[in-house]
Formats: C-alpha cells, structure tokens, sequence
C-alpha cells in the first residue's frame, strides 16, 4: 500500500517537476540579482561619501585621468555618431514631412528629439560600451591579478582609490559629451537638410531654436547625469567582482555593457515619463 | 603572534580548510608546504582577512583579526606586509610609485623622505636602477622584488610570502630566500611563507607545517619535518628528491 501511495507521489511530482525546476532557477536568478544590487548599491554610496577625498593629490591625479580617457578620448566615435544619428533623423522626418509640404520643420523635430532623448541616450551607449567596457577590463584584471587585493591589505579602500575618480569622471562628463552629441546631432540634420531637403540652414536653426525648451535640454542632461552614475557603477562593480581569470574578465566587460544598455533603455524611459506625462 | 583556532573554510560545500589550528611564534619564519589545492594560500589569505573563515578564530597577537572591520581592521592590517604570488603590482604606476603608495597614503612623510625611504628599500633589494621603470618592463624576479620592497617599506611586524620563488628560476629563487632570511635576521620580521618548493622552505623556515585535504599533516622543525614518518611528508619530500641524507641537513644546522 505505502509503495502505491509514493509511486503516485512520485508520478505526481514528475508533471510538477518542470515548472518546479524552473520556478527554483528563477528564484535563483533573482536572488543573484539582488545581492548583485545590493553590493553595487553600497559600493556606489562609499565611493560618493569618499568624493570629499577628491582633493587629495593622487585622487585629483587619477580624476584627471578618467576625465581625460572619458571624454577626450571618446570624442572621435561620439562625433561621427552624433552627425550621422542627426542626419538620419533630419532625413526620415524630412521625407516624411516633404509629403506634406513641411520640411522647413524638420529643425524643431530633429531639435526636440536630440535634445530629449537621443543626444543622452547615444552618448550613454556609447560609453557604456567603450569606458564602461574599458573600466570593467581594468579592474577585472586587477582582481585577478590580486592587485584589488594588495589594495585592500595596504588598507586602500579600492572604493575610494578607484571607483570614486571613475564616477566623478563619468557623471561629470557625460552631460558634457550629451551637450556635445547635441550639438553635432543638430548640425547633422542641418547639413541634410540643406543638400538633400532644401532648407536653409538659417531657416533650420531658427525652426530648431523655436521650439526646443530649456526644459527639454534639463531634463536630457539629468538623464546623461544618470546614465553615467549607472555606467560608473555597473562597470566598477562588475570589474570587481571578477573571479576566474581571463574567463571571468571577459564575462565582466560582456556583462557591463548588457547591465548598462539595459538600465540606460528602463531608467531613460521612466525619467521621460517623469518628466512629460 | 599568529594563531589559528578550530579554522574550517568551505567554498561550494568542499571544507578546503577543516578546522585547523596552529600557532606562528614571533620572529619565526613559518613555512607552509603542500600540493596544489591543499589549502595553503587559502590559510595565508585568512591572516589579513582577505577570507574569512566559516569556523573558528585568527589572532594576531591580542586582536581577533577574522571578527575585525572598519578602523580597527586597517590597524591590523598594517602590522603585515603582504608579497603577493604575482607580485600585484599596479600596471600604471612605475615600480618607484608602487613602493611610494603605501607611504603617500598612510603618512604624512615629505616627498624627499619619501624619496629617502624609497630608495633605501629597493637598494636593498637592489633594484635602484629600475625606480623609473613600469611594472610591465621587468621581468617575474624583478617584479618580486619590488613587490617585497612595498611590502617592507612601511616596516611591517609580519610578512607573508604567498609562493615567493615559483616560476623563478633557481638562482633568482635563492637571492629571495636570502632576503627572507636577511629580514629575519637584520629586522626580527616574523614571517610566513607558503611555498611547493621545499629546497626553499627547509633552507629558510624555522617551522615547516605542511596542509593536505584542508588538515595538517605536519608541523614540525626542518630537521624534524624531514624525519616525518608520515606517508604524505614522505611522498612530498621524495617528490623533491629530498632523503634524510640529502644535503639540506648542512644547511639546516643552524635552525636546529
């Protein structure tokens, strides 16, 4: 009898065992996402509590360093980047508004939609995928080569001694490169649509200026404001928590960028609905 | 100085320390021996906290090192000085910068005495000439070298070595068992020194404890160790070509 009964269990739990399985590998992933949160949220408030140590002479050296690697060296790909996303946009609304007869307004579409969204977001992938994907290298390698861990017996707080210039250096430079990306992205649609659209290029600044809100340039550099805090944070936090070698150093720089882009997309969307609706 | 009570660290289950406990006298140099896996970086790591065990304590001295954070952990942590297995040298910084960071961030010396002091540790370990070199342009000896020289420069109580002279080649390996040894001797440094090469450990340590599956297997002097009727100390030493009549037992006389 008792065999009967488990042998009923058994097949029983063989149908439950499928969904189980998957409800248990979820409930893992979830966890690991949260401790992952977790770490990155406290390494991000002990690299900020240490920015009052940002005068120190190697601190101020090493902040100088990222700002230059961030944005100095980012210029040549965020300024092809920035031109041809504006060429693109002045292009498309430009063709769709020529049906109607109005692609003198082209300046305020590509304008708004710059300032607001593409201009932050653009520059956010940028550096997400080329300093946070370098930070997180950086830092991996140094995990594994026991360096973070010298640091740590030398009483170095590896968030002050590293994190903290690379989160200064991002969010300071990301609404300066955003401002940049704008910029470039307004000049882009303003070179289409003087050779491809025939409007004036004065008639496309006039157009753009009109429209575009103060408001509207804000709220873009808050967001590259954030954007680069999550860049800074995923990228360190990933680098150091590096395990296995080469391997692990990979999988944090692949990680980052993913991590990044994916909290760029969210984070972007819910300041807009913030801000607009 | 060191001591080590009921220790067991798992990692995915695996006990790969299993409640150990032994003691590091001071002034000693205290070998720890083993096979690959056996448990003896993992061991050096718990003296500075590096891991932290399941079980059990690590002392220093008075001070529960493995229960410490914050302030109190810096403080302990600055009785050690630690010469990592790759060296751990910062790639961007050059070698005279590497020795300089723990003394520009723990003390308000002036740039000339920092200089000063600098100096005096890589000439001691003679790499003066390579000051202005990247970590990136010297070769493994050379880098441990440097890699010592931070860790001595802030004059630490302790140093451990986490397999000082693998992938040396053999001259090189001895120059650092020489200045193992010099840094007993000249400085009264009590160190520890994880090595696979017991050439190296019975010609400098003072105790030699070798771990196998997470549990010692022996801890005893050179001479003693050598005599070890355990099965496992006497595969490891034929492993090395070393019997009791091999001549190691000169080079011991003095630690007998």
């Amino acid at each position: 009898m008792m065999r009967v009964v488990t042998s009923e269990h058994q097949e029983k739990m063989s149908y439950l065992g499928l969904p189980l399985r998957s409800f248990r590998r979820l409930g893992r992933i979830v966890l690991i996402a949260c401790h992952g949160m977790g770490q990155a949220m406290i390494m991000l408030g002990s690299a900020t509590l240490y920015i009052r140590t940002i005068w120190r002479p190697r601190a101020r050296h090493e902040t100088m360093a990222q700002l230059y690697v961030t944005g100095i060296k980012s210029l040549g790909v965020i300024s092809v980047v920035a031109v041809f996303t504006g060429m693109i946009l002045a292009l498309q609304t430009g063709l769709e508004l020529r049906r109607y007869g109005q692609e003198e307004f082209i300046g305020s579409a590509v304008a708004v939609s710059v300032i607001r969204e593409m201009g932050p977001f653009m520059t956010g992938l940028i550096i997400a995928a080329s300093v946070g994907s370098a930070i997180a290298a950086q830092l991996g390698t140094m995990a594994v080569s026991e360096e973070i861990a010298a640091l740590e017996v030398m009483s170095i707080n590896p968030n002050r001694f590293l994190v903290m210039p690379r989160l200064v250096a991002l969010a300071l430079m990301m609404p300066i490169l955003t401002v940049y990306t704008n910029m470039l992205g307004i000049v882009g649609g303003g070179i289409v649509g003087a050779t491809q659209l025939g409007v004036s290029f004065q008639v496309y600044l006039d157009n753009a200026t009109r429209y575009a809100e103060n408001k509207d340039l804000f709220v873009g550099l808050f967001k590259s404001l954030v954007f680069g805090i999550i860049i800074a944070t995923v990228a360190c936090h990933q680098g150091l928590m590096t395990s296995e070698g080469a391997v692990g150093v990979g999988r944090a720089t692949r990680q980052t960028v993913i991590i990044s882009f994916l909290f760029i997309l969210i984070v972007g969307y819910i300041i807009t609905r913030l801000f607009y609706i | 100085m060191i001591k080590f009570e009921n220790v067991t660290k798992r990692f995915g289950g695996k006990a790969v320390l299993d409640g150990i406990s032994f003691e590091v006298p001071q002034g000693e140099t205290f070998v720890i021996v083993g096979l690959s896996g056996a448990g003896k970086s993992v061991t050096l790591k718990h003296m500075v906290q590096l891991l932290v065990p399941d079980e059990g304590v690590v002392r220093i001295g008075d001070d529960v090192i493995s229960a410490a954070s914050g302030l109190e952990l810096e403080r302990m942590r600055g009785r050690f000085g630690v010469l990592f297995q790759g060296a751990a040298l910062l790639q961007w910084l050059s070698v005279f910068e590497n020795v300089a960071l723990p003394l520009r961030e723990h003390t308000k010396m002036s740039e000339e005495e920092i200089e000063k002091t600098v100096l005096e540790k890589l000439n001691l370990l003679n790499m003066q000439d390579a000051a202005d070199k990247y970590p990136s342009d010297l070769s493994g000896g050379m880098q441990k070298r440097v890699g010592l020289a931070r860790a001595i420069v802030m004059n630490p109580e302790i140093i451990l070595y986490d397999e000082p002279t693998s992938g040396l080649d053999p001259v090189t390996s001895r120059l650092i068992d020489g200045l193992i040894e010099n840094l007993r001797n000249e400085l009264g440094i009590t160190s520890v020194v994880v090595t696979h090469d017991l050439h190296s450990a019975l010609a400098i340590g003072s105790r030699i404890m070798m771990i196998d599956g997470g549990k010692i297997v022996e801890n005893a002097v050179p001479h003693k160790f050598i005599e070890s009727k355990n099965e496992t100390v006497q595969r490891f030493l034929e492993s090395q070509y070393i019997t009791r009549r091999g001549g190691w037992e000169k080079g011991m006389e003095n630690h007998v």
